[in-house]
């Protein structure tokens, strides 16, 4: 088939090409030598929205984002010219997406039920709404990629900047002022060949092509997310790359959940990928009434929320954690700290799998396809705190978090090993702590941050001077306390000298009174660094002046834990208004308290 | 209607035929095969079509077939049941036809079985309380009506019985119109015979749906069965408003008949040869349950699973947990304690728990009571892992409270019986009665209060 069988429709799609064959999400259409990779297609009368994944002469292979049951030998094939792309304006905050940024809400009004049909078209951005646009740039300026146009107050947390997009530039002509929709002109550029480009503020960038940036800056600030576990023991940078995972039932969705409720990034992008239907439609009804501890406004104000759940469509859920971390990078590179959470990027792995099958592609382990690694390691790396474009050289971050769902727990499987050679922060969920009901089920012996080293001087200048000493104490007790575990398993307690059972006893206080930490408990789902730091160094204090006394001869142990402060430390958690001072006096109390037992 | 008509059929394999010289067929497209010398004719669906060949999955065996003189039909719709309100007491086979002797039906709308994915921004979460009248359930891994958790457990053990208990006593608070909806895949005709006749003896056949696809019916059926069921199931929960529950038995069979047509397709494996896409596959399944907005009717899913060697690895209890929102799991040790109904406390869990109990919905207590149960069991096992090393000499007084309780706690907590209907009130009260068994002080997760109001209130029994 030739250029000249081309025929374009009302809307813009150029009528192309002919089905070959049908295989389940995947089809082959002949006709399509003009066709670009990645270019997006519809198939058939219904228009159903697929994707360009190979081409072998006029011959392309596409991925169908929606099911193809019908659709057959001889339909059409209509060519867009555009590659996937996620629309980029003012209205993505509060949206609800699904994983080709279709809002689910637009869905529901086409459909008219509660079910998604399919080759429904939906606009990803209200194009009727209009939004108070305020100038920043002037007529005659000279401004590049990156810089700002104007700015729109999005929602009343964040203010939406209007940047020149990436490759487009020269003198401003004119900009405007007052209220638009998003595809109208906001503003118009000369370019230096002497073109003139209009400027609206809704743009379009490909979802499989990271947005462009000056350059990377190493993290050296912590993402604070109030989780104790995790701010103190194995943190993530902001701008960091971390994973979570863990068998089902472990509460890898409720660690994602309280990260993506508590954390102070400025915007969070929520990607349910494959995941429970209901688990989205809690965070929907949740998040709008849950109050952000660092702004005091609703939660639902800076979140995006790309929902895919387990039985929409499989290709679309490949496409949804691209979707996703586009839109991130786009409020990145306005200059805001944002934190993406990926649940669960196994799903992603396996529609990649079941693509690759169905493209008879030669599988590399356990069916997954050879490239299984790099694209995980390229997804990860378009996170990171960097300079944006721009002539202002903003400082934006994006901190990814994925959730790898390991089949039976082993994490020797391909997703988990692909995972972890690319992020740094290590939350590895252990099931039979979850079994204990011991939350968030992080395994203090495995888990890790390699971010730890970079945050020394950041925990020394904000928190305290030996805000890093206390942690390694904390840690090496916790260390001592699983060997410790296994002579008792054999010998039993009797065995133990003084100074063993002090470690046992210090340990068991990290562990229930400061590592255990109720998500569902809106005071203790959220506790902010300073008093993190107290709570520890106070159990630490019990260490360190028990210390002192255990190996003293008139020590008896059972003294030691009936004094009176022993009892107060499960309550520490509960102060939330204890400051500095409070914990100091606290720790004195200990301190005498320890001391008077053998003087 | 188009229908065309084609004999030229160039393999039959397994489950799967190649029908050459084909035109405008489409995917999914429902096929109808007619052999020679036979009155009634197979069906079959497209799984695979190019530009004159489609590969055909049969749902009827292909045995005894022949390439010679068959002809494919291909009718130019996927396959679709035929539902109606009709369908309550009523039995059918795994394909959806008639199976209880009775008249055929005249269905009041045609639906496609596949389903479609129901658009998580019209979902609404579930928090109603299923009373099953089961304590270990109620009161330790509550189910709410549009929940989906399954029951994992292991050959030989009483997962029926189990399933037939909840089914025959399970009911919401607030009455409203309820319908079961139950599908067995690949079991044996005596365990499909057991649940007609336990629903026919509690007088709930009329309110049921039955599909009864036995080990001894086609394996390519299986897969369309549970599909079936769920369209009935959608039809009776959103368009007549009822509250439905839908148990289905077996799905290790479902799976292991997904990967023979799978490696009839010569698909690249997974884990264990089961196909890449399982986990897809099985959430087009458990995720047709829940609530949507403007719906009176629910969907509730207690599917039942065998875990091969009691495994919760393998891979269909693990991408099934992955999936759904809990899971009972039985306990080999404490069925052979003579323990009924044998749910391993700790080891199930019930991820909506919280949205299902509390004040108007169960008790105020409800949910500290739970936690100190959970904790004082845990306990009580760790001692008797210990009393097993050290010996119970070596036990203080706390541990061997915490030892009793534990024996008390399977024995009179979760040993109910298989026909004692406990309402929730009585299942919390039973908890309080055995927390004070054990000294005050180890009772941390409930407030003083509560342990001042309800363990005194009941009688201890010496």
């Amino acid at each position: 088939m030739t250029k000249s069988q081309e025929t374009t429709t009302t809307n813009g799609d150029i009528k192309a090409g002919v089905i070959l064959r049908v295989t389940g999400p995947l089809v082959r259409a002949s006709g399509m030598s003009e066709a670009r990779l990645y270019e997006v297609v519809k198939i058939s009368d219904e228009k159903l929205l697929g994707e360009i994944i190979e081409l072998h002469g006029d011959v392309a292979a596409i991925q169908v984002y929606e099911e193809t049951a019908g659709v057959g030998p001889g339909d059409v094939v209509y060519r867009t010219g555009r590659t996937m792309s996620v629309a980029l304006a003012p209205g993505l905050l509060e949206s609800i997406y699904d994983g080709v940024q279709r809002p689910l809400q637009k869905i529901e009004a086409a459909a008219g039920n509660c079910f998604i049909k399919r080759g429904i078209e939906a606009e990803a951005v209200d194009t009727k709404k209009k939004w108070k646009f305020t100038p920043v740039a002037k007529a005659g300026d000279t401004v590049i990629a990156g810089d700002v146009l104007g700015v729109v107050q999005e929602t009343s947390l964040i203010l939406h900047k209007i940047m020149v997009p990436p490759e487009k530039g020269g003198v401003v002509v004119s900009v405007q002022s007052g209220e638009f929709t998003v595809t109208e002109e906001i503003a118009s550029l000369k370019n230096s060949d002497g073109n003139i480009d209009s400027i609206a503020m809704l743009q379009y960038w490909p979802i499989r092509k990271a947005r462009p940036k000056q350059s990377k800056i190493f993290p050296t600030e912590p993402l604070r997310t109030g989780g104790r576990s995790i701010d103190t023991f194995f943190p993530i940078a902001k701008g960091g790359a971390g994973c979570i995972p863990g068998p089902f039932g472990a509460g890898k969705t409720v660690t994602q959940q309280s990260i993506a409720k508590y954390c102070d990034a400025q915007i969070i992008v929520y990607i349910g990928c494959g995941e429970r239907g209901n688990e989205m439609t809690e965070v929907l009804s949740e998040f709008p009434h849950l109050i952000d501890p660092n702004t005091g406004e609703a939660l639902m104000k800076r979140t995006i929320l790309i929902a895919n759940t387990s039985n929409m469509p499989v290709a679309a859920r490949e496409a949804s954690v691209y979707t996703g971390i586009t839109i991130a990078e786009y409020y990145r590179d306005m200059g805001y700290n944002v934190a993406l959470m990926a649940d669960s990027t196994s799903r992603w792995a396996e529609a990649m799998r079941e693509i690759s099958g169905r493209l008879e592609e030669m599988p590399g382990e356990e069916g997954y396809p050879a490239y299984l690694s790099s694209r995980t390691a390229e997804f990860y790396e378009r996170a990171g705190i960097v300079k944006t474009l721009g002539s202002e050289g903003r400082t934006g971050s994006l901190t990814v978090i994925g959730a790898v769902s390991p089949p039976g727990g082993d994490l020797s499987e391909p997703v988990s090993q692909a995972t972890l050679r690319v992020t740094k922060t290590f939350w590895s969920l252990d099931s039979d702590l979850a079994y204990k009901k011991h939350f968030p089920s992080i395994n203090w012996l495995i888990s890790y941050s390699l971010y730890a080293p970079n945050f020394e001087k950041f925990w020394k200048e904000e928190v305290a001077e030996d805000f890093s000493e206390v942690r390694k104490a904390a840690m090496t007790l916790l260390e001592r306390e699983s060997k410790l575990l296994e002579i008792v398993r054999l010998v039993g307690m009797e065995s133990l000298s003084n100074n063993d059972r002090l470690i046992l006893e210090v340990a068991r206080m990290v562990r229930e009174d400061f590592l255990f930490q109720n998500a569902f408990d809106k005071d203790d789902a959220y506790t902010p660094l300073e008093r993190q730091y107290g709570i520890l160094k106070s159990i630490i204090t019990f260490f360190e002046v028990g210390q002192t006394v255990v190996n003293k001869p008139e020590f008896v142990y059972a003294s030691f834990t009936a004094i009176p402060s022993f009892r107060e430390v499960p309550k520490l958690k509960e102060k939330l208004d204890w400051k500095k001072a409070d914990y100091q006096s606290f720790q004195d109390t200990v301190r005498a308290e320890i001391s008077a037992l053998t003087a | 209607m188009s229908q065309k008509e084609y004999t030229d059929i160039s393999s039959i394999a397994g489950p799967l035929i190649v029908v050459e010289g084909v035109e405008g067929v489409k995917y999914e497209e429902l096929v109808e095969v007619n052999v020679p010398g036979e009155g009634k004719p197979r069906f079959g669906k497209v799984l695979d079509v190019s530009k004159d060949r489609a590969v055909v999955q049969m749902f009827d065996p292909t045995s005894g077939m022949t390439a010679a003189g068959t002809r494919a039909r291909f009718r130019g719709e996927t396959l679709k049941l035929g539902v109606s309100v009709d369908m309550l007491g009523r039995v059918f086979n795994g394909a959806g036809q008639v199976a209880d002797g009775g008249p055929e039906l005249i269905p009041e709308q045609r639906r496609d079985i596949a389903g479609e994915p129901i658009n998580p921004y019209s979902r609404e979460f579930p928090n109603d309380f299923i009373q099953t009248g089961i304590s270990s359930i109620d009161v330790m891994n509550t189910l709410v009506r549009g929940q989906k958790l399954p029951i994992f457990s292991g050959a030989g053990l009483p997962h029926s019985r189990l399933a037939a208990q909840i089914a025959r006593q399970a009911n919401v608070k607030d009455g409203g119109e309820f319908a079961i909806v139950f599908a067995t895949l690949g079991v044996s005709f005596e365990e499909a015979e057991y649940f007609r006749r336990e629903f026919e003896e509690a007088g709930a056949l009329e309110r049921s749906v039955l599909f009864i696809n036995t080990a001894a019916d086609p394996v390519v059926e299986r897969v369309s069965t549970p599909r079936m069921a769920l369209t009935t199931a959608e039809y009776l929960a959103f368009d007549k408003g009822m509250h439905v529950l839908v148990i289905l038995t077996d799905l290790t069979n479902y799976c292991e008949a997904l990967r023979e047509v799978s490696s009839a397709r010569k698909e690249v494996p997974g884990r264990r040869g089961y196909p890449g896409y399982l986990y897809t596959d099985l959430s087009t399944i458990y995720e047709r349950a829940g609530r949507v907005k403007g719906k009176a009717g629910t969907i509730t899913q207690i599917p039942i699973l065998t875990m091969p060697d009691d495994d919760k690895t393998h891979p269909v209890p693990d991408l099934t947990g992955y999936i759904t929102e809990g899971q009972f799991v039985i306990s080999r040790e404490l069925y052979r304690k003579g323990v009924f109904p044998p749910v391993d406390v700790q080891g199930s869990l019930s991820r909506l728990w919280s949205a299902g109990v509390g004040e108007g919905k169960t008790r105020a207590d409800h949910s500290s009571l739970k936690d100190q149960l959970f904790a004082s069991y845990a306990t009580g096992r760790e001692v008797r892992e210990l009393a097993v090393v050290l010996g119970e000499a070596s036990l203080d007084d706390t541990d061997r409270a915490h030892l009793k309780f534990a024996d008390a706690f399977e024995r009179e907590f979760v040993g109910q019986g298989e026909f004692e209907n406990r309402p929730v009130e009585e299942s919390l009260n039973i908890g309080w009665r055995l927390l004070s068994m054990l000294p005050r002080t180890s009772l941390k997760r409930v407030k003083a209060e509560l342990v001042e109001k309800y363990i005194p209130s009941v009688e201890v029994v010496a």
